[in-house]
């Protein structure tokens, strides 16, 4: 047998083993990956149309154009939802150091979410009520907390799902918000 | 022991009672693809669970807004694509052929090649060393002559 023929057998023989190798770093990878967020189909999208009244004051009206004109985060919220008390503390913080934020109350009651804001202090500029979830639906969100990332012309550059916290913050959100334009 | 039958098929009937909205339509096709629809679309929420069987309140919105959807007319093909517009690939069961999961139709017809191609590799292999080994019968005259000293010296 020559050389050359050995090395090609010793290659063929070696196949199932990388086969073996690619499948174990693709499973391995799988299991870091939280199965629960789905990718948002919005990035790069516009805010869709929407009809919403504000949170605290019903007698005004809110359209897509309040949702532009700055980088701004829409946090999507609700009283009914653990993980945004747990994040509404750190949400204060951001428009503390200047961060635009816009609400959406969620799902919720007006008398409930109200109450909440002035118990816990209210950390958006803007605040929209979507009683029944019709904007949410719109802009493909499945649970609160949820928070979109828009730049200045409207479009939705980022949504992150679950809580908004100084790690994840520091992590990446902050790069992503500063990289708004 | 009957009180408890009785107990616990009253709890059962309830929580399916629980599951059951009231969606009334104008024909039983509309019925028919509100059935279908919300059997194939996936809850956004919930890792395996379609909408018809999901008690998540994205589910109910959204079995609400199919419904709303199907009297509106819509067909299935526009009711499903607002979906995925919204949700992604990941609220319908049946994924669509793209790049990504091309694998998923291209795999299987893969192996099957692959196998036949092993299969008829392996047995040509087979059949060139048996010719090679009836080729090494025929030896040459000086092995010819030390096999046949060999052979003497192992008879002494």
């Amino acid at each position: 047998m020559t050389e050359n023929k050995t090395g090609k057998q010793l290659l063929t023989r070696l196949i199932p083993f990388v086969i073996f190798i690619g499948v174990s770093v693709f499973l391995y990878i799988g299991l870091f990956k939280d199965a629960s967020v789905l990718e948002s189909t919005f990035i790069g999208r516009p805010v869709p149309e929407f009809a919403l009244n504000d949170l605290v004051d019903p007698s005004l009206a809110h359209d897509k154009s309040v949702l532009k004109g700055k980088p701004m985060l829409l946090n999507v919220w609700a009283t009914w939802c653990p993980t945004c008390y747990a994040e509404h503390k750190y949400l204060n913080q951001l428009a503390a150091e200047g961060v635009y934020i816009a609400g959406m109350n969620y799902k919720d009651d007006r008398v409930k979410a109200l109450n909440w804001l002035a118990e816990l202090d209210n950390p958006y500029k803007i605040s929209l009520f979507d009683p029944d979830g019709m904007l949410g639906l719109d802009l493909g969100v499945y649970g609160a907390p949820e928070t979109f990332f828009i730049d200045s012309q409207g479009i939705i550059q980022y949504k992150h799902v679950g809580d908004i916290n100084t790690r994840n913050w520091n992590g990446k959100l902050k790069a992503v918000y500063e990289q708004l334009k | 022991m009957k009180k408890i039958i009785l107990l616990l098929s009253v709890l059962v009937s309830f929580s399916i009672a629980a599951a059951i909205d009231v969606y009334k339509f104008d024909n039983e096709e509309q019925e028919a693809l509100f059935k279908t629809l919300t059997a194939e679309l996936r809850c956004p929420k919930c890792q395996n669970n379609n909408l018809a069987d999901s008690n998540a309140s994205i589910a109910k919105d959204m079995r609400q807004k199919t419904y709303n959807m199907v009297i509106e007319g819509k067909n299935e093909d526009q009711i499903v694509d607002y979906w995925v517009d919204r949700f992604g690939n990941f609220v319908i069961y049946k994924p669509p052929v793209t790049l990504a999961t091309s694998i998923l139709w291209v795999a299987p017809g893969l192996f099957v090649v692959l196998g036949f191609v092993i299969i008829v590799r392996n047995s040509r292999r087979k059949l060139r060393t048996r010719d090679e080994d009836e080729d090494e019968d025929e030896l040459t005259g000086a092995d010819k002559d030390r096999l046949a000293k060999i052979l003497k010296d192992s008879e002494k």
